[in-house]
């Protein structure tokens, strides 16, 4: 039965899930944090930085490989940049913590 | 690696993306939940690594925009996270456009049949022109945020109009790329072009303090262009990594725009508070205000017992976090009890305030939401607004008045208000602040961080 269903719906089923527990997980998100959640989201979004590196793969290179190429290069800014001013940013809140509990 | 290993790694890499993300309900957990994220992106990068053939090149390339990446985020001053964010969105569409190019190029190096299915060209459809628009208008973001261009909306006539035409265009274009037996690369390229002067157009009739919806809303367009993207591939993670970054976009700018009681659409059309300025004064009469130096605040915040401070985008302008720090510090010492109030779209992006005073490590117990301390005004002896306007004007409660129904802090409500401020020249939504003239407030010119240090020194 798996096997007659188009991948697209299984694709579409996953998406809508997953819009669900985006939904419920940010709802959650303390306002105070809510330029680290843009900043991590934003290295979350460099994911796609693995669509990039399938790009870049091919061991014959033509002009895609070389387009998949840059496009590793600015995804991974984003993961790395994302990630690390993130932890920067959670950083100066846990130094306040503590500081107040002391 | 087999093909299921690869989608059982992916899966446990999605599975931490969704806890990276719940880390963040508090600040004390939010740091074990960013590791989670970096954790997951390490997994789905490695995996992926071994089913390709050009890792030398891939490695590099990780390497250097690592290292780029890096940099950065070390470098970043606090006050230019809103730049810093809408740069990023821009890299993450460009990637997805061009990433959709190598695709139709050469699907097979994706694992997809050689001729591309309808399904498949419809999905990069979607993925490439969601993520051009990203890309430009992201960059429009950038300029506008960093200064590099003014704030002001740009409005001409015609605008919705002609972004419509264009809209429908585009849509025309991809449905000839969709409907062609072959590569249509004039199609295709055609309505990138179009894409990308669609999200220039869209972004430049939106002027700064609406900044916070259009940096969320271009946050949740680079989730779903990463999401369309992993529909073409059929990769899953792609897809909850997309969705999870999608909804929490939707979601910020959900938020930010009932902290300013606008409809979604009314933001993004644009052009508010454009003609700004003529409509304020209009009743005639002189109205006065009263004005001191920073010495008699600091005689006013000296003599209080509550002192709440708003904290408002000039404060991020001046950098005056650390003096507004020392400040709160000092008058701790002398016993008065010291807050801040943070208005939800108070700065240029969602948690700007927020961050700024974590950087000048005030305790977050001290810094609190609208809706915690707003009843509290009434009981407060000295209210000193930073740099802060429309969302602390009295307006909102006026009915006919052009914010009325916003949700404001109500400073007008305590004892004494005092108000750090360049001029009296309006605030975005071009109104008049009828705070500044109460008998009980005075304002004291300045630039927020001199004031701010000025009553320090006095103190």
């Amino acid at each position: 039965m798996i096997d007659q269903i188009d991948p697209t719906i299984i694709n579409l089923t996953i998406f809508v899930l997953a819009v669900f527990v985006g939904y419920h997980v940010v709802w959650n998100v303390t306002p105070a944090l809510h330029t680290p959640l843009m900043s991590v989201t934003n290295a979350i979004s460099g994911i796609i930085l693995v669509g990039a590196m399938l790009a870049a793969g091919p061991a014959e290179s033509d002009w895609g490989v070389w387009l998949g190429a840059v496009a590793v290069t600015l995804a991974a800014v984003n993961v790395f940049g994302g990630f690390l001013v993130t932890q920067r940013m959670l950083d100066m809140f846990k130094k306040k913590d503590k500081k107040g509990s002391a | 690696m087999s093909a299921n290993l690869v989608a059982l790694a992916y899966l446990v890499a999605s599975v931490f993306f969704i806890l990276a993300l719940k880390g963040l309900s508090s600040p004390i957990t939010a740091r074990r939940g960013n590791l989670f994220g970096m954790l997951g992106m390490a997994i789905a990068v490695i995996t992926t690594l071994t089913i390709t053939e050009n890792w030398m090149l891939i490695l590099g390339c990780i390497l250097l925009g690592g290292t780029i990446g890096a940099v950065i985020a070390n470098r970043i001053q606090m006050t230019m996270m809103p730049e810093l964010v809408a740069f990023m969105h821009s890299l993450v569409g460009l990637a997805a456009v061009f990433i959709a190019i190598t695709a139709i190029n050469n699907p097979v190096s994706f694992g997809l049949p050689e001729v591309l299915p309808a399904g498949s060209k419809f999905e990069l459809f979607l993925g490439s022109f969601i993520g051009a628009m990203t890309w430009s208008g992201s960059v429009i973001a950038f300029l506008k945020l960093s200064g590099r261009m003014s704030g002001a909306p740009i409005v001409f006539k015609g605008q919705h109009m002609l972004n419509l035409l264009m809209a429908i265009v585009m849509v025309g274009f991809g449905l000839w790329f969709f409907f062609s037996d072959t590569t249509n690369w004039t199609a295709f390229i055609v309505m990138v072009s179009i894409a990308f002067i669609l999200g220039f157009l869209i972004i430049i009739p939106i002027g700064g303090a609406d900044m916070p919806v259009v940096i969320s809303m271009l946050n949740s367009y680079s989730g779903w262009a990463a999401a369309g993207i992993g529909f073409s591939l059929g990769n899953p993670m792609l897809i909850v990594a997309g969705s999870l970054v999608g909804s929490s976009g939707a979601i910020l700018s959900y938020i930010m725009c009932k902290a300013m009681n606008r409809p979604f659409l009314s933001v993004i059309l644009g052009g508010f508070g454009s003609d700004g300025g003529d409509v304020s004064s209009d009743d005639g009469e002189q109205k006065t205000h009263r004005s001191g130096s920073a010495d008699d605040a600091a005689f006013m915040l000296g003599n209080a017992d509550t002192v709440i401070i708003v904290p408002g985008y000039g404060l991020a302008v001046a950098r005056a976090q650390h003096a507004v720090k020392e400040l709160a510090e000092a008058l701790h010492e002398n016993g008065v009890n010291v807050r801040f109030a943070i208005h939800p779209v108070a700065g240029r992006m969602p948690g700007h305030m927020n961050v700024l005073l974590a950087e000048a490590e005030i305790p977050y117990e001290q810094v609190l939401e609208m809706d915690e301390i707003n009843s509290d005004f009434t009981n407060t002896d000295v209210v000193l607004v930073l740099g802060a306007n429309d969302v602390v004007n009295p307006a909102a409660y006026i009915k006919g008045s052009p914010i009325y129904g916003m949700p404001i802090l109500d400073t007008h409500k305590a004892r004494t208000v005092m108000v750090v401020k360049r001029s009296m020249g309006v605030g975005y939504a071009g109104l008049d602040n009828d705070l500044f003239y109460m008998d009980k407030t005075m304002m004291v010119f300045g630039d927020a961080k001199k004031v701010v240090e000025g009553i320090v020194k006095a103190l």
